[in-house]
């Protein structure tokens, strides 16, 4: 059907986002906005969200150019406590380090490194109370690792090997465990938002005191399940603290494909009623003061918060995309956050309270540490070469009871084992 | 037990109602189903009699009811959220395939979603395509949800309280065509109320009835019907006015589904027929006659018939036209008695 022309009108244009660099570019970010330290101070945290507006879409920062701890957001957290959270965040990255490895080496299917973004999940996590829930996305291995969990047991899952709890049945790094506060990961984006609301609902409902804290990607903040969540905590005024780890890439689509052109994703938090921080996610005191903030907003009954961590992902989205394919080599070293491990190391140095020594020893020590964890876990198996749960384990917890068809198609699945190993083959 | 007479709505309303004062843990939620009880009624008075924070309304949001509910059942709760029809189930389907029906097999029971969602399905009622489907089988094709389709008030009550207090999540679809009273498919002819049905006496207090145990509605000898939900009705009052000596199985669990009571019928009559409401093609008649050639070839003396809705959105005005009515049915019966 031809449409006639109106050439006395302007032509519309579809807009395609793009990002400002690709492979080969010379990158600048001297257009990013890196407010000074305290430009938006702390506010009182039962605030209504309707006067702090500007804090969605400033940023809180604690650690100034001299890397000192600064302004009304400092957390003032003792040396002790700067150190655990300098070695967590080491910690994590010599783990993720090793792990890449494993996968390059065949050991696993598939990995995903933090790198770049650890104090969003290491800082916000010594935030929290050890009985506050944790809805992670993928990349939130560092609650895992400031809890506390054993790394063996985390690799054990990455190997899908004899002794993963989870019986090898989810793609390396969707942990599960309950007894650290930290839910089942899902592969599916921001299914977690909705439930760690729920969580939230069912906590207060009850008069328990434990808060839901739970963590996506910005790019999947365009999931509707992101904006249920948002709706559902904003009406039932849920303990819940939304965080989006705004790391600008999602795979290989920029976070302008989220609508980051047009707003920050703290601003999402406006039209709903529910207070919103942006936060320099590079800023280990400011995440850590930032999640303070809002667990103990949610903690008075005094309403949900969404926080933007703005970071960036120093790596590729996972062991199976390259991202030299489509970003500029140079952007993680040019970005004008820094990088979170190193910030806080320079915090503590100035502080007097570390040294280049030190540091270079516990690196060492915490790179030990993971390769004897490896070589524990190792021993149970590795995907694909080794030991794993047994055959009749893929047909467990479909239901609580197995109902017949599962029974009939196990026992069919095992006589194919026989066809294949031989008659005397038994189920182990 | 006191013994009192209810309709479908006043039997899933009392079984709710059991429920809450027994455990707890249970929370009803929905659009509609708090202070104004459900555009059906299935809630009234619920949260005047539990409070408002085990019985209250929702956005209007089914990926944010379903999901609640998830984090719910992680919290240690027994949600019971409300689709308000079937037709809206959509947009909480990936809280369901990908996270509820999957919890208790990816974290090995870390999790479970012990959820039961309730939601009106089928037509018959003028809705029109967007209150009228019967999306079961989209159900029983993913792996770790219990599907449940109640056909009485009696089986209402006892199957509902079952699936609340089952440890998986179960999709409980109400034949909301007899809500009321059990359709014979005579749609010109006066409505029954179901005060004359023997099924409409319901204990008030609790009772369940296992999941994945079919009843044998009328049995016969000539062939045997499986069929559930509305179209249990239909079909009995078919087989009666045809005089043929059929054998009317309500399944009432589609998964688990009950295969010993089908084996066992198929093998006695020889002949099977599947009657649903829901689209042809895929739907959960075609499961139903595979399995039966599958495992009663050899007792069968006639090719399994499907007799079910139309592969074409539910209408509106031709709505009877749509439904599958005495008409099919019965012409289904005539050719499979002929073979």
């Amino acid at each position: 059907m031809a449409e006639q022309k109106r050439t006395n009108l302007t032509p519309l244009r579809l807009h395609v986002p793009e990002p400002k660099y690709r492979p080969g570019d010379d990158v600048d970010f001297s257009d990013v906005i890196v407010p000074p330290v305290d430009a938006v101070p702390m506010p009182d945290e039962a605030v209504h969200p309707s006067l702090i507006h500007p804090l969605a879409f400033g940023m809180i920062r604690v650690l100034d150019e001299n890397h000192k701890a600064m302004g009304s957001w400092n957390p003032n957290l003792t040396a002790d406590r700067l150190r655990l959270m300098l070695r967590n965040m080491m910690l994590l990255r010599a783990f993720d380090d090793r792990m890449f490895r494993a996968q390059r080496q065949g050991k696993t299917s598939f990995y995903m490194k933090s790198t770049g973004e650890e104090a969003t999940s290491v800082a916000t996590t010594m935030a929290l109370d050890r009985g506050d829930m944790c809805f992670p996305s993928y990349r939130q291995q560092g609650i895992l690792i400031t809890r506390e969990y054993p790394m063996v047991k985390m690799m054990n899952q990455i190997y899908s090997n004899s002794a993963d709890h989870m019986k090898g049945r989810q793609l390396p790094i969707m942990y599960s465990a309950p007894e650290y506060g930290f839910f089942s990961v899902s592969g599916n984006l921001t299914t977690q938002y909705p439930q760690a609301v729920g969580w939230a609902m069912a906590s207060a409902s009850k008069g328990d005191t434990r808060i839901a804290a739970a963590w996506c990607g910005e790019g999947s903040t365009a999931e509707g399940d992101f904006h249920s969540a948002l709706t559902f905590a904003a009406v039932f005024n849920a303990p819940v603290v939304m965080q989006v780890v705004n790391n600008q890439w999602a795979i290989s689509s920029f976070s302008g494909f989220a609508g980051s052109e047009r707003a920050t994703f703290a601003a999402r938090a406006v039209g709903y009623g529910v207070a919103g921080l942006r936060v320099d996610g590079n800023d280990p005191l400011a995440v850590y003061a930032a999640m303070q903030w809002a667990a103990n907003r949610a903690r008075t009954n005094s309403g949900p918060t969404l926080i933007e961590y703005f970071t960036y992902r120093a790596e590729g989205h996972s062991t199976s995309d390259d991202p030299s394919a489509y970003r500029a080599a140079e952007e993680f070293a040019k970005w004008p956050m820094g990088d979170p491990v190193d910030r806080l190391k320079q915090h503590l140095i100035v502080m007097g309270e570390w040294d280049e020594a030190r540091h270079t020893a516990q690196g060492q020590e915490l790179a030990d540490e993971v390769k004897t964890a490896q070589k524990e876990a190792e021993k149970n198996g590795t995907l694909g070469h080794g030991l794993h749960h047994p055959f009749e384990s893929m047909f467990e917890d479909v239901f609580e009871h197995q109902p017949w068809h599962l029974k009939e198609q196990c026992a069919q699945m095992l006589d194919e084992q026989r066809n294949k190993f031989g008659p005397d083959w038994e189920p182990k | 037990m006191a013994i009192k007479t209810m309709n479908m709505i006043e039997a899933i309303n009392s079984a709710m109602d059991n429920m809450l004062e027994r455990d707890n843990g249970v929370v009803i939620m929905g659009e509609d189903v708090g202070y104004f009880g459900g555009v059906f009624r299935a809630t009234a008075g619920l949260q005047e009699k539990h409070g408002k924070t085990r019985v209250f309304d929702t956005p209007i949001s089914e990926c944010g009811i379903i999901g609640v509910s998830v984090g719910m059942s992680a919290y240690g709760l027994r949600p019971v959220p409300e689709i308000q029809f079937a037709d809206y189930i959509y947009p909480g389907l990936d809280q369901l395939v990908s996270e509820a029906a999957r919890m208790r097999y990816r974290s090995a029971a870390d999790y479970i979603c012990p959820m039961t969602i309730r939601s009106p399905f089928g037509g018959g009622i003028f809705g029109g395509q967007t209150h009228s489907q019967s999306p079961e089988s989209l159900f029983t094709h993913m792996c770790g949800v219990k599907t449940v389709i109640p056909a009485t008030p009696y089986d209402a009550k006892g199957l509902l309280i079952a699936s609340i207090e089952d440890n998986d999540p179960v999709v409980f679809f109400e034949p909301k065509r007899i809500y009321n009273g059990p359709f014979s498919g005579y749609y010109d002819r006066p409505v029954e109320p179901w005060s004359k049905h023997a099924a409409s006496a319901v204990p008030e207090e609790y009772y369940r009835i296992e999941l994945g145990k079919a009843s044998v509605v009328r049995e016969g000898d000539a062939l045997t019907i499986l069929t559930y939900g509305t179209m249990v009705h239909v079909v009995s009052a078919v087989v009666a006015d045809m005089g043929v000596d059929a054998e009317v199985i309500d399944l009432r669990t589609l998964l688990p589904l009950d295969i010993d009571a089908i084996e066992m019928s198929v093998r006695k009559t020889g002949r099977c027929m599947v009657v649903h409401e829901a689209t042809r093609t895929s739907g959960f008649g075609a499961e139903l006659a595979a399995l039966v050639q599958e495992r009663c070839f050899y007792s069968l003396e006639a090719p399994v018939e499907r007799v079910t809705g139309f592969d074409t959105p539910y209408p509106h005005s031709l709505e009877w036209a749509y439904f599958p009515g005495p008409i099919r049915i019965g012409t289904a019966i005539e050719k499979i008695m002929k073979e």
